[in-house]
């Protein structure tokens, strides 16, 4: 049976590896993955404004269209449409009086929505259906010495009732990591915030950023950093051009999605054309771990 | 019938600006069941209450309604005032037209008609109150001390010098408490244990005190007065009348466990004495460690003791013991640090809690006094103070202020600065809390003197690099971020119930409020009796609170329970509940509504049986009860009706 997931805007363009290793991943566990028909963004930020209930209408539109492809659970990867959906899930699931008033508005729609759909990440999927024992059972190339930080951000994690883990120290990533044989560190700014959206009007609180964030790992001994969030990707991987250029003493690091590393160990290999989505080239790690 | 008088008093301006009281004096003269009324400035003075005495006599009254303020007010005053004038206190009922008319009304007109009716009510109450007296049962002349840490230890100090004895139970092998792992207390440095155990020495040579160490309140039936109680005593595997204290057993042991008195910063054997200035003063063996209760695994202490004192085949005992009055005085613990993962307790061994902190800085502790940290018995150079851990945090953690960790944080900082001359301590608070007599002073002059560093805000994350701890935390006053490093790092964490306070609690029927700790009957008022009766409550189980605190309400709560124990009786409200056999079909759906256990089902007979010492007088049965069996005395249906009618014919 294939498991339906929900992509979102980013793991079609800048984190289509993400995407890619994560189908071929799930593909040798057995439980390929299924893209919902007919989704749209997941609404990007959930909204804070308690009374503006148009601003969530995006999620809770993709939750409706799923309801409506009889999907109990949905698959997210990208941490961001994940915290988005699942907010709007807790959202109408926690308050009649907000579902009654979401169909009111919804009136054109065909169905009726009930708040059936459970909004999942994959890494839970991965721990609770699949299971690490599974994931070390299959592991084909073990990430044998390789170093890796797990770097959670925000939107994995807070608020505390959307946490897919503890959420002042979750171990869920390191665990899948040491399930493929891999030597995980839990580096002191694994959970710090990456700059998120500074990245656009204020570009240099993100690359500020990205220089504690990828210091504090490296002084912990790693040799690459492990996420699940594209954003999160994007200022520590892309900004490391513009951190470099302002921290003289700045060293560089490769930053993976769990999934393409999954990939390896799991067998489906590495795809050339992942490369290029990287700013920090990763495969001279990869290929000094005998991995590709 | 009834000669009822009716007194409406103005309360100054308080009744009388809003109720015309003349105009209700002269429209309920003609009330047929009203024989005499007047009104007054102010009845509960000495001439008002002469008012009233003086118009029983005159006009030969037998039943009194004053028209006042809250019957919770001045009821006993008018009672007594009546008693006094030759009639039954119960002839006398208060008409509230303060605090239910006067005060919650504006318009003069409303206001007055409301008090007639009231008043009528009240009239029509009394027509049908029955003559009672007080209700009597004997006194048990003893008082149980739950908890032997500074709380129970004053209790019993100052029930047994008036004269009475007490029982005092202790889970843990010694008296002593928190108090007893305590360095240095504040605001005055007195040594901890140098004030402490003279008490306790006190405690164990008073005759009329009954200790019951590594044991635990296990029933209490019996009401106020009248408690009988069943007290589990843990296998006695060494006799301590026999122990001679020589150590050996000790020396053999092979069995190394973390020792609870210095919180895990050192090892204890399983045959142990808790420090050497226990009370009571004898070894004691950890059942869930020691390998000698299978004899074939150990056995080693046995084979040692030349006092003989060790007995394997030991059994946990039941003591049963009947007391008039229980004081509880059951403490309190630490929050749980593995809750704040953030700031990695347990992870780095370099995090310790305060009543480790205090065990580092005990000339007794596990450092003999000196500061040093537990990772490598270094000196540590910075050590980062961390206020609030737990408390004051409505969302995640405790919603209340734990109120002694800002003082003994600060004592902290002070007794690092006397024994690391170079060394810099640095607070994190949230607010500095120092009401108390010279507890400012001491806060501001460690600040001052000691070189303090205050920094207020609270800290986010605590992760090790190299050898230092890393502090991240923000200063609300800059309104920036503050990274810090420090070789120590001290949590002050917050105060909750004693673990197994909730089901002791549920066990004697004790109320608990949302935070865990014992409630007492009232916040101002009776700080420190319970609710229910015969129980006093001292210390930390209440609440969180420090040594002089906590020492001032277990005086409280000793001499509440002496004034119980003071006389052969106790004298109860007539005030209660009553079955009508005839009408008892015994459901026993009373039984369950009761929340003081005052009924029970005579099953023989198939009716329920008040317990009249017991009842409170709450009603709960008589609106519970399907068949109209239960009645209340002088609330009687009847009484009530006549009471309605009233109010709804105006």
């Amino acid at each position: 049976m294939s498991l339906p997931y929900f992509p979102g805007c980013t793991l079609k363009v800048d984190a289509k590896h993400f995407e890619d290793s994560a189908m071929k991943v799930m593909e040798i566990l057995d439980e390929p993955l299924q893209e919902m028909k007919d989704w749209i963004c997941c609404g990007t930020v959930f909204s804070m404004t308690s009374d503006d209930l148009m601003l969530q209408l995006a999620s809770i539109r993709n939750l409706l269209r799923a309801e409506e492809q009889d999907i109990k659970e949905l698959i997210v990867l990208c941490s961001m449409c994940y915290n988005t959906l699942k907010r709007a899930e807790k959202f109408i699931t926690e308050d009649e009086e907000n579902l009654r008033k979401v169909n009111d508005v919804m009136y054109k729609e065909d169905i009726e929505f009930h708040g059936l759909v459970e909004v999942k990440h994959l890494l839970s999927i991965l721990k609770e259906r699949i299971t690490f024992n599974k994931i070390e059972e299959k592991t084909q190339k073990p990430l044998k010495d390789f170093k890796l930080g797990a770097y959670y951000g925000c939107l994995l994690l807070r608020p505390e009732d959307m946490a897919i883990d503890t959420f002042e120290d979750p171990d869920i990533i390191e665990n899948l990591l040491k399930s493929t044989g891999a030597d995980t560190i839990k580096f002191p700014y694994r959970l710090e915030c990456c700059g998120a959206y500074q990245t656009v009007n204020n570009k240099d609180v993100t690359i500020s950023r990205t220089y504690e964030i990828i210091n504090s790992a490296r002084k912990s001994g790693c040799e690459a950093l492990v996420t699940s969030c594209p954003l999160c990707a994007f200022n520590l991987d892309q900004r490391q051009k513009q951190t470099a250029e302002a921290y003289l003493d700045f060293k560089k690091m490769p930053i993976f999605y769990f999934t393409e590393l999954l990939s390896i160990a799991l067998g489906s290999g590495w795809d050339k054309s992942w490369e290029k989505l990287h700013y920090v080239d990763p495969e001279p790690i990869l290929k000094e771990k005998n991995l590709i | 019938m009834k000669r009822i008088g009716v007194f409406v008093c103005h309360c100054g301006v308080n009744i009388k600006e809003t109720v015309d009281v003349e105009k209700v004096t002269v429209e309920l003269k003609k009330h047929p069941d009203i024989t005499h009324i007047e009104n007054y400035m102010f009845m509960c003075s000495d001439p008002g209450q002469n008012l009233l005495k003086n118009a029983i006599k005159e006009k030969k009254l037998d039943g009194v309604v004053v028209a006042a303020c809250s019957p919770t007010l001045h009821e006993s005053t008018f009672r007594n005032a009546v008693e006094e004038a030759g009639l039954n206190q119960y002839q006398c009922e208060i008409a509230n037209i303060r605090e239910q008319c006067s005060w919650v009304h504006k318009e003069m007109k409303d206001a007055t008609h409301k008090a007639k009716v009231i008043i009528q009510t009240a009239v029509a109450k009394l027509k049908l109150n029955e003559s009672l007296s007080a209700i009597s049962a004997p006194v048990t002349r003893r008082a149980l001390v739950v908890g032997g840490g500074i709380a129970g230890i004053q209790a019993a100090i100052d029930i047994a010098d008036a004269g009475y004895e007490v029982v005092m139970v202790e889970k843990k092998p010694s008296l002593g408490g928190h108090m007893i792992q305590l360095s240095e207390t504040f605001p005055t440095l007195d040594c901890s244990q140098c004030i402490l155990t003279p008490k306790m020495v006190q405690v164990s040579k008073d005759e009329n005190v009954k200790l019951h160490v590594n044991s635990e309140v296990e029933a209490v039936e019996g009401y106020i007065g009248n408690f009988k109680v069943k007290i589990k005593q843990k296998a006695q595997l060494v006799n301590p009348d026999l122990c001679n204290l020589c150590d050996d057993c000790s020396d053999i042991c092979p069995v190394l466990v973390p020792d609870e008195h210095e919180e895990g910063l050192a090892w204890r054997k399983s045959i142990f004495i808790p420090f050497p200035q226990a009370i009571p003063a004898t070894f004691t063996i950890d059942e869930d460690s020691c390998l000698g209760l299978d004899p074939i695994a150990c056995g080693k202490c046995k084979d040692v003791c030349e006092a003989e004192a060790i007995n394997y085949d030991a059994k946990t005992q039941i003591i049963e013991e009947e007391v008039g009055a229980i004081i509880i005085a059951t403490g309190y613990d630490l929050y749980p640090e593995e809750n704040l993962a953030e700031y990695g307790y347990g992870k780095y061994p370099d995090v310790i809690t305060s009543l480790q902190f205090e065990r580092i800085l005990s000339a007794t502790g596990p450092t003999n006094g000196e500061v040093r940290r537990p990772s490598d018995g270094k000196v540590p150079k910075e050590v980062a103070f961390i206020h609030c851990c737990g408390s004051r945090d409505p969302d995640r953690h405790l919603s209340y202020c734990s109120k002694i960790c800002c003082m003994y944080s600060s004592k902290h900082a002070k007794l690092y600065k006397h024994k690391v001359p170079d060394g810099q301590p640095y607070n994190f608070y949230i607010d500095i809390r120092s009401g108390g007599k010279q507890y400012d002073e001491f806060v501001q002059q460690a600040m001052e003197e000691e070189e303090l560093l205050m920094i207020r805000g609270k800290v986010a994350r605590i992760y090790k690099e190299n050898d230092k701890m890393i502090i991240h935390g923000v200063d609300t006053l800059s309104g920036k971020g503050v990274q810090l490093e420090a070789d120590m790092v001290v949590l002050a964490m917050g105060i909750i119930p004693s673990a197994g306070t909730d089901e002791f609690a549920q066990k004697l029927k004790l109320n608990t409020g949302e935070d865990g700790f014992m409630v007492e009957a009232h916040p101002k008022l009776r700080p420190v009796e319970s609710i229910q009766a015969g129980y006093f409550l001292a210390g930390t189980a209440q609440g969180p609170k420090d040594i002089p605190e906590t020492v001032s309400q277990a005086s409280g709560a000793a001499s509440k329970a002496l004034a119980l124990l003071s006389s052969d009786e106790i004298f109860h409200s007539p005030i209660i509940a009553t079955v009508d056999t005839d009408l008892c079909s015994g459901c026993g759906i009373c039984v369950a509504t009761c929340p003081y256990d005052a009924r029970e089902l005579n099953e023989a007979e198939g009716v329920v049986e008040v317990n009249d010492i017991l009842c409170e007088g709450c009603g709960a049965c008589i609106s519970a009860c399907p068949s109209n069996a239960c009645q209340q005395k002088n609330f009687t249906n009847r009484q009530l009706s006549e009471m309605i009618k009233i109010v709804a014919a105006n």
